[in-house]
């Protein structure tokens, strides 16, 4: 780097240097991608889904896209996760 | 008790062919009985770079189908008495690796040999697979660079699932990290990962540095393991490498900028 470089990069003030940017963008993917690793969704999943959405349309109006089953890991612990988003009026039939 | 070790990546071109001629020539250079195994069907190029391409008469598929007996496909390495080198088919496909056929084979040469380095191709398909599959130990190349990271992640996360070891619920794979291609000036200079913060992503034992060099390709041109270039920082980073391997602490070298005096730093050299 010649003297004129040097002064150029004094006048531009601090820069984040690149290999600290790669440092950051890693451990973020790497930690979303660890996340998902191992934890291939069970075959049973869908099957469970639908007979959950069977009972709670027994008792609730309810449009079936409403309703949504996920398998999260969170930490050392696999979480199934029932998401229903109950309609504003909800009456029991 | 033989040792199996895979040198993987993940990513091409970031130094397994390199390491694995020069980590197998160590080995063998140190007394122990070693083979090479080129993995990489249909893509061969350990052969040219341990410079014995026109001694290749059967190659491990002709060994897996039964169409020659193991010892006539390994070939004797030029520079060193204890290294053979299996080299790999170039003309059938990858699903040519059946793993029965890689394990008879590596148990056939467990018999003889004390170390079996099976240089890994590119890539996390069949024959990456199948020759990480046997491994009890890993040398896991990285380039400081994002790609190369990642995909080193990748490797390792197959390693902890899918290896034999894994499946066999045994002690797992034992993994090392080797940084090749660093370049302490550009890392100084805040433009390279630098070897701590590959480590702390990948989280595994760091084995060694090899500097980024242009004695590489000159050993490649002239089919010599680069291991064997006199007075070359890469020859004396893989026999670090090599000592580390065998337990010796060597401390780590090639990891800091040299000093770059007065005069070239004002007036900009190469």
């Amino acid at each position: 780097m010649s003297l004129i470089d040097k002064l150029v990069d004094y006048l531009r003030g601090p820069e984040k240097k690149t290999a600290a940017v790669a440092k950051e963008r890693l451990q973020i993917i790497l930690a979303h991608e660890r996340a998902g690793r191992g934890s291939v969704a069970p075959e049973y999943l869908p099957a469970l889904q639908e007979e959950l959405l069977q009972v709670i349309a027994k008792y609730i109006h309810i449009d079936r896209d409403k309703i949504k089953v996920q398998l999260e890991k969170h930490g050392e612990y696999d979480v199934l996760e029932l998401n229903v988003t109950l309609p504003e009026h909800q009456r029991p039939q | 008790m033989a040792r199996v070790i895979v040198v993987t990546s993940g990513k091409g071109g970031v130094g397994k062919t390199t390491t694995s001629a020069s980590f197998s020539s160590g080995l063998a250079l140190r007394g122990h009985k070693t083979v090479v195994i080129d993995f990489d069907v249909g893509l061969r190029n350990l052969d040219l770079i341990m410079g014995c391409e026109r001694r290749v008469v059967f190659d491990i598929v002709n060994v897996i189908n039964g169409e020659a007996a193991l010892s006539r496909a390994l070939i004797k390495d030029k520079h060193c008495d204890n290294l053979f080198v299996l080299p790999a088919s170039q003309t059938r496909d990858k699903d040519a690796l059946r793993l029965e056929g890689v394990e008879k084979i590596i148990d056939e040469l467990k018999e003889t040999f004390e170390y079996i380095v099976c240089d890994s191709p590119a890539g996390i398909e069949h024959g990456a697979f199948s020759a990480m599959y046997f491994a009890d130990e890993a040398l896991v190349v990285t380039n400081p660079e994002v790609s190369s990271v990642r995909d080193s992640d990748r490797i390792l996360g197959i390693l902890a699932a899918k290896s034999k070891r894994a499946v066999d619920g045994l002690d797992p794979v034992k993994e090392h990290l080797l940084v090749t291609r660093y370049n302490p000036g550009r890392v100084a200079a805040g433009e390279m990962l630098s070897v701590e913060d590959i480590q702390e992503i990948l989280r595994i034992p760091l084995l060694g540095v090899i500097p980024e060099s242009e004695s590489v390709l000159q050993a490649s041109n002239a089919g010599t393991p680069a291991i064997h270039v006199d007075k070359s920082d890469v020859a004396d980073a893989y026999k670090d490498v090599v000592a580390r391997f065998m337990g010796e602490p060597v401390p780590m070298r090639f990891v800091t900028a040299e000093k770059v005096g007065f005069f070239k730093r004002l007036f900009g050299g190469r």
